[in-house]
């Protein structure tokens, strides 16, 4: 079931295969072309990051002046700037993001655990087309959904406000498929036949005993889910307009516009987009010991 | 004891509709009544009487598929979805054969820091694509960018990447920067659930670990490239944050560059919401349509070489 551990372990492993016993030669052991072309592409992906967190380092002179892999003496300064600009908006706004993408994921993971469970385990009238209809809603482009959610919102007088950004993002069609699949492969039907036995209800097997066994599934809901509404932009871009709400995403794109004619803000763009990236960065090495990656793509043998 | 047994078989009965009425009730709100408007709008525009002041001078009125026929008819949003068309069709190619190579290469035998180069690979998926675009941005601008650096010592030309023909190829590649990790992991996990037995009878037929990646491990990864191609398209189709965050740094991406973007401009800033409403039904249809075929064409090739 924790299907990240196996990939962990065989990885390394794939190496040794049981024919290659009798000590091939040195060069042999390491698959050269393959290695090169992983690390190229590391390299690729790594580049954009390493530069920002350089970048950050340099002083508005220094980021024109100086070669761009060098670091450069200004960090602090830049780290007070970005605090004080417009009395620490800034860090108001990593608040916001962090208020939204951990409370939306958390309701979605509700949501999703609800839903996933119940298709999983019961046999009812108009199960699959419950499915299909709910995941009907992953291919529908987000630009139909946000144009027409702000104006109905507009009604009810909910835009630019924090629910505006939250609730139309608790619905997840992803994380109802995985809960489902994941309900499906840990939660054996024998033991919510044994609980009905026992005659606890339907609502207390659920949480009682389903629910503990579908949590390292809910942990991957939870935190794709987490990383979705952290990275969103459209949304808040088309619901907000009082700046004091904008998540991290929106903040930084409000100050590039503004340090586009006046590089002397360039380095709080920088410097901004390096501390905006660390929380994700941070979050993602530690928790990808136990995020279950095939989960992520829907492969889970029960 | 029957009234209990009773009781519960209909608590079974009932319980699974109440579990999923968190999510049928969102789906209303949030998916189903959003489409059903945005339908509504599409048909409808407003007239306006006399001057257009006072209450009732403006009234919405069926407009039939008038909005459709100005939107189809206009020539800068055709000209957006062919600027899409040709972004999408450097994204989603270079991104599952890159994702497809990464992943053939993790799972090729005695390989070195798949681990670590696996992470960094996926890396990019948890940065937002608003900063993505931003870090690439400053890394096409000539002033602060390592590249420029480079080719200026080297004396070679310096291309502006923000403008004609590389703005193509400086998009797309914030997009590959970002999509290729995730793809990789799910084509990646497809190859490692393929039995061993597979290959070893490869390796008695004599395979090469290339023939074998050719002829055994792309064929049998197939469905998950579908899948992923599947999604990419959609994604592609939809692209609005990069080019957005862009068009700060470049005066060469204009309001409406992208279909969607066309969508916010008349939604928000022209306030028309009625031919906003029209462009977007238009968008979600062509993408449907484009995604679907595609999976329709990949399966009945699939089907023919199982045939054959």
């Amino acid at each position: 079931m924790s299907s990240s551990v196996a990939v962990r372990k065989a990885a390394p492993a794939a190496g040794t295969t049981p024919g290659t016993a009798q000590a091939p030669p040195l060069r042999r052991r390491i698959a050269l072309a393959p290695t090169a072309v992983l690390l190229l592409g590391a390299l690729y992906c790594l580049l954009p990051v390493a530069w920002v967190v350089i970048a950050s380092t340099k002083s508005g002179s220094e980021l024109f002046s100086s070669f761009t892999f060098l670091p450069g003496s200004g960090f602090t300064d830049n780290l007070k700037d970005l605090s004080a600009y417009r009395d620490g908006v800034y860090w108001k706004w990593m608040a916001n993001s962090a208020l939204y993408a951990g409370v939306g994921a958390l309701l979605s993971t509700a949501v999703s655990a609800l839903s996933g469970y119940a298709l999983a385990v019961y046999r009812f009238r108009g199960r699959e087309s419950i499915f299909n209809v709910l995941m009907a809603g992953v291919l529908m482009p987000p630009v139909i959904l946000a144009v027409p959610q702000y104006l109905l919102l507009a009604k009810a007088d909910l835009t630019d406000s924090y629910l505006s950004v939250l609730l139309p993002l608790v619905l997840s069609p992803y994380g109802i498929y995985l809960a489902r699949i994941y309900a499906a492969a840990a939660v054996p039907p024998d033991v919510v036949e044994a609980g009905r036995m026992d005659g606890a209800g339907e609502w207390r097997i659920f949480t009682r005993v389903a629910l503990p066994m579908m949590v390292p599934g809910l942990v991957t809901v939870f935190l794709f889910q987490f990383v979705a509404v952290w990275n969103n932009f459209l949304l808040p871009y088309i619901m907000l307009s009082d700046d004091e709400k904008f998540p991290i995403t929106l903040g930084l794109f409000t100050l590039l516009e503004q340090g586009a004619n006046t590089p002397a803000l360039y380095t709080l763009v920088i410097t901004g987009a390096f501390l905006a990236i660390v929380p994700l960065i941070a979050l993602f090495l530690v928790i990808q010991r136990f995020w279950s990656l095939d989960l992520l793509s829907g492969a889970v043998k029960s | 004891m029957t009234s209990r047994k009773t009781r519960q078989s209909y608590g079974v009965k009932s319980a699974p509709y109440g579990f999923l009425l968190p999510a049928g009730i969102l789906f209303a709100l949030f998916f189903a009544l959003p489409i059903g408007y945005a339908i509504w709008l599409s048909l409808h525009k407003v007239e306006v009487k006399g001057l257009g002041l006072g209450r009732g001078a403006r009234s919405e009125v069926w407009a039939g598929l008038a909005n459709y026929t100005d939107a189809v008819t206009d020539s800068e949003l055709l000209h957006g979805a062919l600027r899409i068309l040709g972004y999408g069709a450097i994204v989603v190619p270079v991104m599952l054969g890159l994702a497809l190579v990464f992943a053939l290469m993790l799972d090729a035998d005695r390989v070195r820091l798949a681990p670590f180069t696996r992470l960094a690979i996926f890396l990019p998926y948890a940065i937002p694509g608003v900063v993505a675009a931003m870090m690439w941005g400053f890394l096409y601008l000539p002033d602060v960018s390592p590249f420029y650096f480079l080719l200026d010592k080297l004396g070679l030309p310096q291309p502006d990447l923000l403008d004609g023909g590389p703005l193509y190829g400086a998009m797309a590649n914030i997009a590959v920067w970002g999509g290729t990790g995730f793809n990789m992991i799910v084509i990646y996990t497809a190859l490692r659930a393929i039995p061993a037995e597979v290959y070893e009878a490869a390796r008695l037929d004599g395979c090469s670990q290339l023939q074998i990646a050719l002829r055994v491990k792309i064929p049998m990864v197939a469905p998950s490239l579908v899948l992923t191609a599947f999604f990419s398209i959609i994604a592609t189709l939809q692209v609005f944050n990069e080019p957005t965050t862009l068009k700060p740094l470049t005066n060469a991406l204009s309001t409406t560059w992208s279909p969607l973007m066309r969508v916010y401009q008349d939604a928000f800033v022209k306030g028309d919401i009625y031919s906003a409403a029209a462009t977007a039904v238009l968008i979600a249809v062509v993408t449907l349509v484009l995604s679907f075929g595609f999976l329709r064409a990949a399966n009945s090739r699939t089907k023919q070489e199982e045939a054959r």
